[in-house]
């Protein structure tokens, strides 16, 4: 699996409110709930974001709430992979059940810029800068945790397992 | 080598001897939680996935408590979805307007939770019931589909970082001050992934609403649980709660940290944190004058009767400052029934207060208390992230209930003894 596509760079601590406000939680359809994507810190985002742009940011991408309509909104709006130095924990697991691709790798964080072409490849965890023409090297999954990306998120999954 | 509390209640639940930090395990839970922002997903995705059951009909909680009594009609459509999988499936602990309340001071109180057990509630604050012994954290929608369908939940097993808690809190000063004084000294991602473990003869001098209010933060630090040990005063709350059997856990004397701090209770003061993350944090004694617009008291992390009682005494025979828009909020009816058997609710309406039914609405900028433009608040809230509460531009300081309740008298943010 692989992935490629432009770059929407942030910092630290990019929390689930400003992913997506909670005074839109009331909506239950992906769709419009993808709209206010970002809102609160990049109103530009929606507007701007192709299908397999990449997001990057440094540390703790994803704190505070649990809502899965975080990784849900980036996931809708095409996003093909998000790329920081560390996620929140919630947010981590959120983004391996619903099938959003998430690399932790702290050299691709501080090397990529907003802009930057970067091509992704899930199954080695390399991260090719094409901009800048640098190659990061992001952990592999656990055998578990692929397994649960290979199934297409936790539930189809548990289903293989006949759960 | 020993293990942490946290991972004696994992290993318990895994049907394992022993587990250690990093090892992935399955584990079976005793209740699943969601609300009604994160449980229609949650629905929507186990029907999904062509789950046709629940594993357990009584562990199984929904709580109507984030947009309710409904402030639109897309909350009352997720309401409605959540009270129709409840009646389909005969959940026993479905909670709705009037026997709702805020779901982290309402469970403990039901007796849903207790010493020993492992819960997981698609609510980040879900790790509120660490305060009585339990391994809880929250968890997104997907995992809690899984979670009432199955009864399991997978988990790395956590490493930890230690809090020795030593001396005595002073007047005015609460958990809600430990929290951020130690979120404001490891930051909000100082526990990433790691539980927090409260420890120390300090311990035995904080009530069980302020382990509360201290375990309902370990978020806020990017933990994944907060923990404090059982003693007595656990087992007194729980008594009259809680009739199952216990498997009390305790650290093995042993047991690895990561790290160790140690946090005199004597010496904290006051703590407040600043826009626009819960490690922004000054003691009141070096926060510039603030001028604020809101004072809310309440949410899963102060609307406990000790929030209410603290907060009124300092109300009492006084009056919020004008232009000071203050809204308290008791966080379940029997707290809210509490407060008008003890006169606290007429202390509140006296002194300008508005007085809620149980809601998060505020909290999470939902309803009841959304701020302007450019506008300051204080609250008792557990996030001030930007937007959080309103408008974008608009600034949430966080602080004790005893601070709120001063501030809103003077108008700007200050503790009791500057009135």
């Amino acid at each position: 699996m692989n992935a490629k596509g432009k770059v929407f760079k942030y910092g630290d601590n990019v929390d689930t409110d400003v992913i997506i406000p909670a005074r839109y939680l009331n909506i239950a359809d992906p769709k419009e709930l993808s709209a206010h994507a970002m809102e609160d810190i990049d109103t530009e985002f929606v507007n701007k974001v192709q299908p397999g742009d990449v997001i990057v940011a440094t540390k703790n991408f994803g704190c505070g709430s649990s809502r899965e309509h975080a990784p849900l909104v980036i996931k809708e709006n095409g996003v093909s992979c998000v790329i920081a130095s560390s996620f929140a924990r919630i947010f981590y697991r959120n983004a391996i059940n619903i099938g959003l691709p998430i690399l932790e790798c702290e050299a691709a964080a501080n090397g990529i810029d907003a802009g930057d072409e970067v091509a992704v490849d899930f199954d080695t965890g390399v991260i090719q800068n094409i901009t800048k023409g640098e190659t990061y090297q992001a952990a592999a999954f656990p055998p578990f945790i692929q397994s649960i990306i290979k199934a297409g998120g936790l539930l189809k999954s548990l289903k293989e397992r006949g759960e | 080598m020993g293990m942490t509390m946290t991972q004696k209640i994992l290993a318990h639940h895994a049907g394992l001897e022993s587990v250690s930090a990093g090892q992935l395990i399955e584990a079976n839970v005793d209740l699943t939680l969601a609300n009604d922002i994160t449980g229609p997903v949650a629905i929507r995705e186990m029907e999904k996935a062509g789950f046709k059951t629940v594993f357990d009909n009584t562990k199984i909680a929904l709580v109507m408590d984030h947009f309710v009594p409904n402030k639109d009609i897309k909350s009352a459509e997720q309401c409605l979805e959540c009270r129709e999988f409840s009646k389909k499936h005969q959940i026993v602990n479905f909670f709705d307007v009037g026997e709702m309340g805020i779901e982290h001071a309402l469970l403990p109180e039901k007796g849903l939770v207790a010493a020993g057990e492992l819960i997981i509630g698609a609510d980040s604050h879900t790790c509120t019931y660490g305060a009585l012994g339990a391994f809880s954290t929250g968890v997104g929608s997907t995992d809690l589909a899984a979670g009432m369908a199955t009864g399991k939940a997978w988990f790395k097993v956590p490493s930890a970082i230690k809090f020795e808690l030593k001396g005595k809190l002073q007047p005015d000063v609460s958990g809600k001050d430990v929290i951020l004084h130690i979120i404001g000294k490891i930051g909000v991602d100082g526990a990433l992934y790691r539980s927090m473990e409260f420890a120390g003869e300090g311990v035995a001098a904080l009530s069980m609403d302020d382990r509360f209010t201290i375990c309902n933060m370990a978020i806020e630090a990017g933990a994944k649980n907060g923990i404090f040990p059982v003693d007595e005063k656990t087992m007194k709350y729980m008594n009259g709660r809680v009739n199952r059997t216990l498997n009390i856990a305790s650290a093995d004397a042993d047991a690895a940290y990561d790290e160790t701090y140690v946090i005199d209770l004597n010496t904290l003061r006051p703590t407040i944190a600043c826009p626009h993350l819960p490690e922004n944090t000054k003691t009141i004694d070096e926060l510039e004058r603030i001028e604020i617009n809101q004072s809310v008291i309440g949410s899963c992390t102060n609307g406990r009767i000790e929030d209410m009682r603290v907060a009124a005494a300092i109300l009492k025979d006084r009056h919020v400052a004008k232009g000071v828009r203050t809204i308290v909020i008791p966080a379940t009816q029997s707290i809210y029934l509490q407060c008008i058997e003890e006169g606290l609710a007429k202390i509140f309406i006296q002194a300008g207060a508005v007085l809620s039914t149980p809601t998060c609405g505020p909290c999470l900028g939902g309803y009841m208390g959304i701020l302007a433009h450019g506008e300051k608040t204080v609250a008792t809230t557990n996030r001030n992230f930007v937007g959080r509460m309103g408008h974008v531009t608009s600034e949430i300081y966080l602080a004790s209930p005893a601070v709120a309740a001063a501030s809103a008298v003077a108008g700007y943010i200050c503790a009791p003894e500057a009135l």
